[in-house]
């Protein structure tokens, strides 16, 4: 079983370091840009600013618009409690939890739509209603992931799942995966998180009535998924669970610096597609997963 | 032995790529792009007789350079040229949509997988997706020539057509007379030939390059 203060540097890893993420992915930008940029550490100013000021409610809101961003909050952070790290292995591990992470990542996307409709603005519900049918397609791919690990090392447990990492169809499956990130932490070829066009917004449109604590829990919420996600990522390609302790940490720390510039690259470069290309672009991640399924289970049988 | 195991495990690569840039040409909504995934295919096609065989042969070699020649650049220019002279729109416009398209044609792949490992095929190419990679790109090859109404992206959906025959026409390599494939390649670029004159045509008289409007010719 694992020590008392092993559980609290892991909390402690999670809930401090996953706000640096977005701030480096800002830094990317603006240094392509030829811009000085925000400081890497804005969004811990920005945290710790929402959480002194107080909750603007709306008179037709019920508890679901604050209990929807702690909901959320608390998903994402179960589903970042079961991700193994390497050899460190998760802080919670048992048979099948690769389901209930599947299922924690929905409720936290249910509870945010939930939270974003409460408000009863028009505007909101237009958000959410993309949300979700975005949603349907990036899931079906993140699912397919997940098969194509099961199916490679024949298990349901999200620890030996991850040891070997996917094998032949990597490749496959690291660029289905990164789309998948980028669909599901809305960044650039899906949504534009600096974007304040109202029709061209995802998830920047459902949390615009949100205000004080909650806007900080689902900015924090939100920051912890693209960990979370970059994490996954390099686990599913590459065998970080067979190596060496201080070999894992390095390579995970690089990799997700690594997914992180490219994603601040990737944000720089592209463009926001057109709503009606986005559902080719999900497609085509869910093709990469399936191929990779396809291969996981040919080379399986061969 | 080892040796011609890491072949077939190149063949194999090159194939999957080759039906990579099938769905890619699939899912293209820009005529250069499309071109481009075709004339990419034609290369990675052209490399596929040297590595099948196991002494270097002069009349192997050529094909396989003369192959790359026309279909990754010569075609492909031809392609262009017609493109940029009748100055046709750039959007590809599907009548079966992208994604539709790119679902049928993954989906035309998996069949083709689980169909080939059904086929009594010999020992040798038990193994490689020669013959699933050709279905495949027979399938996507008719996905294009469908579901695409301008008259360039049907002449790619009839080289992948194409490219899939001579996938086919590989596992032969050793009967067939090479002269066989020459003679299709020097079809095709007729064909080519033909088409971009009368695209050109089409364009004069149509003002346009949809295939549809020529559904209401009369006498």
């Amino acid at each position: 079983m694992m020590s008392f203060l092993e559980i609290v540097l892991r909390v402690a890893g999670w809930l401090v370091l996953a706000p640096l993420l977005p701030g480096i992915i800002n830094k990317v930008k603006a240094w392509v840009a030829g811009r000085r940029g925000p400081p890497v550490l804005q969004l811990y100013y920005d945290l710790g600013r929402l959480w002194q000021k107080g909750v603007v409610l709306s008179t037709l809101a019920s508890p679901g618009f604050i209990a929807g961003p702690a909901v959320t909050w608390v998903a994402i952070f179960g589903a970042a409690m079961l991700l193994p790290l390497g050899p460190a292995g998760a802080a919670l591990s048992f048979r099948g939890d690769v389901l209930l992470l599947i299922y924690l990542l929905a409720l936290a996307r249910f509870c945010t739509t939930w939270a974003a409709l409460e408000t009863g603005s028009a505007f909101e519900g237009m958000g959410a209603a993309r949300e979700v049918s975005y949603a349907v397609l990036s899931e079906a791919a993140l699912i397919t992931a997940v098969l194509t690990l099961s199916v490679h090392t024949g298990s349901v447990t999200l620890a030996t799942m991850l040891e070997p990492a996917a094998g032949a169809g990597a490749a496959l499956l690291g660029a289905g995966l990164f789309c998948v990130l980028l669909a599901e932490n809305c960044r650039v070829p899906f949504d534009d998180p600096n974007t304040h066009l109202e029709l061209t917004m995802i998830h920047e449109a459902m949390i615009l009535d949100h205000s004080g604590p909650p806007l900080a829990a689902i900015l924090h919420g939100a920051a912890m998924k693209l960990l979370f996600f970059a994490l996954l990522l390099i686990e599913a390609v590459v065998p970080v669970g067979t190596l060496s302790p201080f070999a894992a940490a390095a390579t995970l720390a690089a990799s997700v610096l690594a997914v992180t510039v490219a994603v601040g690259l990737v944000e720089s470069l592209l463009a926001r597609l057109a709503f009606r290309r986005v559902p080719l672009l999900l497609t085509t991640a869910f093709l990469l997963c399936l191929f990779a399924l396809l291969v996981a289970w040919k080379g399986g049988a061969a | 032995m080892e040796r011609r195991c890491r072949v077939s495990g190149t063949l194999n690569l090159l194939i999957g790529l080759a039906m990579g840039l099938n769905l890619l040409a699939l899912a293209s909504s820009r005529l250069p792009t499309l071109i481009g995934a075709v004339a990419v295919q034609g290369v990675v096609l052209g490399v596929m007789p040297l590595l099948m065989e196991h002494q270097f042969d002069w009349i192997v070699a050529l094909v396989a350079l003369g192959t790359m020649a026309v279909k990754g650049f010569v075609i492909p220019g031809l392609l262009r040229r017609a493109m940029r002279t009748a100055s046709v729109d750039r959007e590809v416009e599907p009548s079966i949509g992208f994604v539709a398209s790119l679902l049928l044609g993954s989906g035309g792949t998996i069949a083709a997988v689980a169909l080939s490992r059904a086929l009594p095929l010999l020992p040798e190419h038990a193994g490689s997706l020669l013959v699933p990679g050709s279905i495949a790109s027979v399938l996507t090859g008719f996905v294009l020539l469908i579901g695409r109404s301008k008259a360039i992206s049907q002449v790619c959906g009839y080289l992948v057509l194409e490219n899939g025959i001579y996938l086919f026409g590989l596992l032969l390599i050793h009967a067939t007379p090479l002269l066989v494939e020459a003679g299709i390649l020097l079809d095709v670029t007729v064909g080519i030939f033909v088409t971009g004159i009368i695209v050109d045509r089409i364009q004069r008289a149509f003002d346009s390059l949809d295939t549809r409007k020529l559904n209401v010719l009369r006498e």
